[in-house]
């Protein structure tokens, strides 16, 4: 069988979707990265045709296809607004596995996936080196927002200004928590996530505080692996499966009634792309990968009872612990404005409750920015590939949150938080940049 | 292939990073949203500034290369599916508003400005620009003028056309043309704004717009008319427009559509009525209220069995947005979606309507109808899969019956999306062999070489075409049987329009 063919019949699985695509274009209205190129290859319909058109065999290019396929945010602006119902997401990250099972995955993610990313252990370790020599590398930048840049010119940092990583992470301070239920009579499991961990661990004490204060009880195992996100979006099955399966290991979801994240992402990839993945991708199937090295080989059931479990925190507090806003802010409440996490709108439609949480807090005022849920441009290692773009896309963010003047801006993702605080700190901006739960839990120790 | 030597020079006219040549990025400038084989360009050009415009036309001419421009590629017709080895010129580089003169009403825009981004704009300082399609969201106004563009308030308001006071294109040669005005009266030389709109990038490539602008409406009004008899609700539509009564939006969902958006938005529609209309009156306070008034009476007369009078923002919000998920709501039930936009005089909406019941009983097919009842436009939509050959040939089939039973009733084959490719094999069956004669002579003169957008509209000119005679020999036309009236092409997925009222 020619590679074309071995291909197309790998891409064959996609087919049924990507027949619903009828090509109008709405799409266009909604993608954060066709507004800043114009270019039909960086929108979902433009996607979608190379996806079908390799699918006929109608050109020979995967890579050109991969490429283009990679650029994307994955924000899942346009099957939120796609007409037809498109599952564009869903598309792409197969398609992604597909592609990067047929071509193999580039020195630098094979490095990063499975040389660190799968070994949490060693990723730890990793991190707490870059956290001890990071001063001598870099300098605090702008104190209200929290970043720092780069001391001398360094090709891996650029332009950015970034939130270091914490001295000492949150599974230092707080390896494992196993609590019994309290007065609220829940218990729920806490997955915490790289970035609280590792850049965050402040409002991941939040979160506990918070459980706590409602007497909520809490299972958090050691050891969490990262959800698989970035292994996903670039298509390693094998790192993702690897991480799955140890967070399973971890899990049980019969020990707690939810699970809850402070993270869009992780929520999302939890309650979406693992049930997704598991145990179907396909790919090994053609590939001649061994099974055991996909998401398959775990129990299904365990996934879909676990997803089923998920919740985003700030939808945890409104919906199951009765959180409210308060009747009305003081006089001299702090304008704060809330961006909507892609993953948080668009995935989980989680949009009211984090604001119920900002308003819980007397203190806070809360002014809708303009556009509030358009992507802030971070993407995970979209970033890292196309700075300059999601730059761009953030500049636009800045843009939004400036335009309310507010002191602190809250969104529900730390990898929002990350990017936001980028583009305020290149901006000279002096606007804090909080988790609503960080919001929420001053209101607790006042 | 297209010579190294002609992406050299274009890419001296647009600069490096606006010159697209890799088979992956043509690929995704090979469709519209119509129902047709997608053709790969040889290249793509994006163009920053409008003078470039007329050095492309004018590199493409020189070396006989099909020229297609686009806009977002929302066409439902094929028009802006290129030639193989043609150069597509992307007009989406051009996007800025020039001016909005509140004094004069009229606005300058470029022809890569997106239509609601417009709309939003002129509405900011106070004024309005009526036009609506379906598309807004995303089409560029170049497109909205290259294709004469209607939308819901074309009862009313009326459609592009009715807004475009001059233009700037640039021709086949690449001479910079200028045509019409700012001001409201203007008859110096020959009306070529008229005769580029809707010419669908045959004669010219757009660079610069002047559009009409009026004071919006202070008030207006939204209602459902539920009725129970198909031939009911056609009547109301006609009497309310006999009664001097002109809706800004007079829209029309038939049974088959409100079950399907029912069942995908739960809005608590009534699924068992036969027809819904969904008006909405506007202009001032008083006239408001005694239109509205006259519509109520008038559905109630004609069997209306309830209407739902829209008491605030909020609900006329819901009023629209149930028809606005219609076509999301249909094309969720099958793959292929094929949206069709045959129109006929508004009284005979009833007999349309009967007979595009009849149409879908005879090929055994799905067809919602829906749409722009007040202004005869209505948009059967054939649910189909157009991977299923024998299924595809009925829906040509019913295509084609479809267009006769407009022509029949004093109608037209498209009264918003176009010609395109999709039906340029059907023009002679309304026009008559006078006026494609004519369109052709005046192509051929306008542009010799054949460059811009060949094909679209008018079909493929053989070279032996005697114009001088007028004679229309069948023979004559690469799309073949003219007279036999079939699409100009047999292929799967030719002959229909896609997607997006």
């Amino acid at each position: 069988m020619s590679d074309m063919k071995r291909l197309a019949l790998m891409l064959k699985e996609l087919e049924e979707q990507l027949t619903v695509c009828m090509k109008c274009g709405m799409c266009q209205s909604v993608c954060p990265l066709f507004e800043e190129t114009g270019r039909e290859a960086d929108v979902a319909r433009g996607k979608l045709a190379l996806l079908d058109g390799l699918g006929r065999e109608m050109f020979d290019d995967p890579a050109g296809v991969a490429e283009r396929l990679n650029r994307c945010l994955l924000c899942g602006s346009c099957a939120a607004n796609c007409p037809s119902g498109v599952r564009v997401l869903d598309i792409f990250i197969k398609a992604r596995a597909i592609l990067a099972g047929y071509m193999g995955l580039s020195p630098i993610k094979r490095a990063a996936l499975r040389g660190m990313l799968a070994h949490p252990e060693r990723f730890d370790r990793l991190v707490a080196w870059g956290s001890r020599f990071q001063k001598y590398f870099t300098r605090p930048v702008n104190d209200l927002v929290g970043t720092s840049c780069a001391r001398f010119v360094s090709p891996l940092i650029g332009g950015r200004h970034f939130r270091p990583i914490a001295e000492t992470p949150f599974h230092e301070r707080t390896p494992a928590l196993d609590t019994a239920a309290g007065a609220s009579g829940l218990r729920v499991a806490f997955y915490v996530g790289c970035l609280l961990d590792k850049i965050f661990p402040e409002i991941a004490e939040d979160v506990v505080a918070v459980l706590n204060h409602h007497g909520v009880g809490i299972y958090m195992p050691e050891g969490q692996a990262c959800c698989g996100i970035p292994a996903l979006s670039s298509g390693d099955l094998k790192t993702f499966g690897a991480l799955t399966r140890r967070n399973l290991e971890r899990f049980d979801p019969g020990d707690f009634d939810y699970l809850v994240t402070a993270c869009a992402t992780c929520t999302s990839t939890i309650k979406e792309m693992w049930p997704l993945m598991a145990g179907r991708c396909g790919v090994d199937k053609v590939d001649g990968v061994d099974k055991a090295d996909g998401v398959d080989g775990v129990d299904g059931g365990k996934i879909s009872a676990i997803a089923a479990k998920a919740m985003d925190i700030n939808q945890f507090l409104v919906s199951k612990l009765g959180v409210g806003a308060a009747p009305e802010s003081s006089a001299g409440a702090a304008v704060v404005t809330y961006h909507d996490p892609c993953h948080l709108k668009k995935s989980l439609k989680v949009v009211a409750e984090p604001r119920i949480v900002i308003r819980a807090n007397p203190e806070c005022r809360l002014v809708e920015m303009p556009q509030s849920d358009w992507c802030c441009g971070l993407g995970g290692s979209f970033n890292l590939q196309y700075y300059q773009t999601s730059a761009a896309i953030g500049r636009r963010k800045r843009d939004n949150i400036r335009a309310v003047d507010p002191a602190v801006v809250a969104t529900g993702c730390p990898a929002c938080m990350l990017q936001i605080s980028d583009a305020l700190s290149r901006a000279g901006d002096r606007v804090a940049v909080r988790h609503p739960v960080q919001l929420y839990a001053r209101t607790l120790r006042a | 292939m297209i010579e190294k030597k002609v992406i050299r020079e274009l890419t001296a006219i647009v600069g490096a990073g606006n010159v697209f040549t890799d088979k992956a990025d043509l690929v995704t400038y090979s469709y519209d949203a119509a129902v047709l084989a997608p053709v790969a360009p040889g290249v793509v050009a994006r163009p920053v500034a409008p003078e470039m415009l007329g050095r492309i036309a004018a590199l493409c001419n020189e070396n006989g290369l099909p020229l297609t421009a686009r806009g977002a590629g929302t066409n439902l017709s094929g028009g802006t599916i290129p030639e193989p080895d043609g150069v597509v010129v992307l007009t989406n580089g051009l996007n800025k508003i020039l001016e909005i003169n509140a004094a004069d009403m009229y606005a300058r825009v470029q022809p890569g400005v997106v239509t609601a981004k417009l709309a939003a704009a002129v509405a900011a300082r106070g004024l309005f620009y009526p036009p609506d399609p379906g598309s807004q969201a995303v089409s560029t106004l170049g497109g909205n003028v290259a294709e004469n563009a209607g939308g819901l308030r074309g009862l009313k308001y009326g459609v592009t056309r009715d807004y475009v006071m001059g233009l700037e294109f640039y021709d086949a040669p690449g001479n910079l043309v200028k045509t019409g005005s700012r001001t409201v009266k203007c008859v110096t030389g020959y009306n070529l704004t008229g005769l580029m709109v809707g010419s669908e990038g045959t004669l010219g490539v757009i660079s610069e717009i002047i559009l009409k602008l009026i004071p919006p409406p202070a008030d207006r009004r939204a209602m459902i008319a539920v009725f129970n008899r198909m031939d009911d609700a056609s009547r109301a539509v006609s009497a309310i427009i006999a009664d001097r009564v002109v809706p800004a939006t007079l829209e029309f969902m038939d049974n088959f559509t409100i079950r399907a958006v029912e069942a995908y938005s739960h809005a608590g529609l009534p699924e068992d009525a036969a027809a819904l209309l969904l008006i909405e009156v506007d202009g001032h306070p008083a006239q408001v209220a005694e239109d509205a008034e006259k519509v109520e009476a008038i559905c109630r007369k004609h069997g209306a069995a309830g209407i739902r009078v829209a008491a605030d923002d909020a609900e006329r919000d819901r009023v629209w947005e149930a028809r606005r998920s219609a076509l999301s709501a249909l094309a969720k039930l099958r793959p292929t979606l094929v949206l069709e936009d045959a129109t006929v005089p508004r009284s005979r909406i009833p007999d349309m309507v009967r007979e595009l019941e009849a149409i879908a009983k005879k090929h055994d097919l799905s067809i919602g109808t829906f749409g722009h009842a007040g202004d005869g436009n209505l948009h059967p939509t054939i649910l189909t899969d157009k991977r299923d050959a024998k299924e595809w040939r009925r829906v040509e089939r019913a295509i084609s019956d479809i267009f006769d039973a407009a022509l029949s009733m004093g109608g037209t084959l498209s009264g918003e999306h176009g010609i395109g490719t999709a039906k340029s094999g059907f023009m002679e069956r309304e026009t008559g062999p006078g006026a494609l004669v004519f369109s052709r002579r005046l192509k051929s003169a306008v542009d010799p070489k054949n460059i811009l957008n060949p094909s679209k509209i008018i079909g493929r000119a053989e070279a032996s075409l005697d114009f001088k005679s007028g004679d229309l020999k069948s023979g004559d036309f690469k799309s073949g049987d003219l007279k036999s009236g079939e699409p100009e092409s047999g292929k799967p997925e030719s002959g229909a329009a896609g997607a997006g009222v």
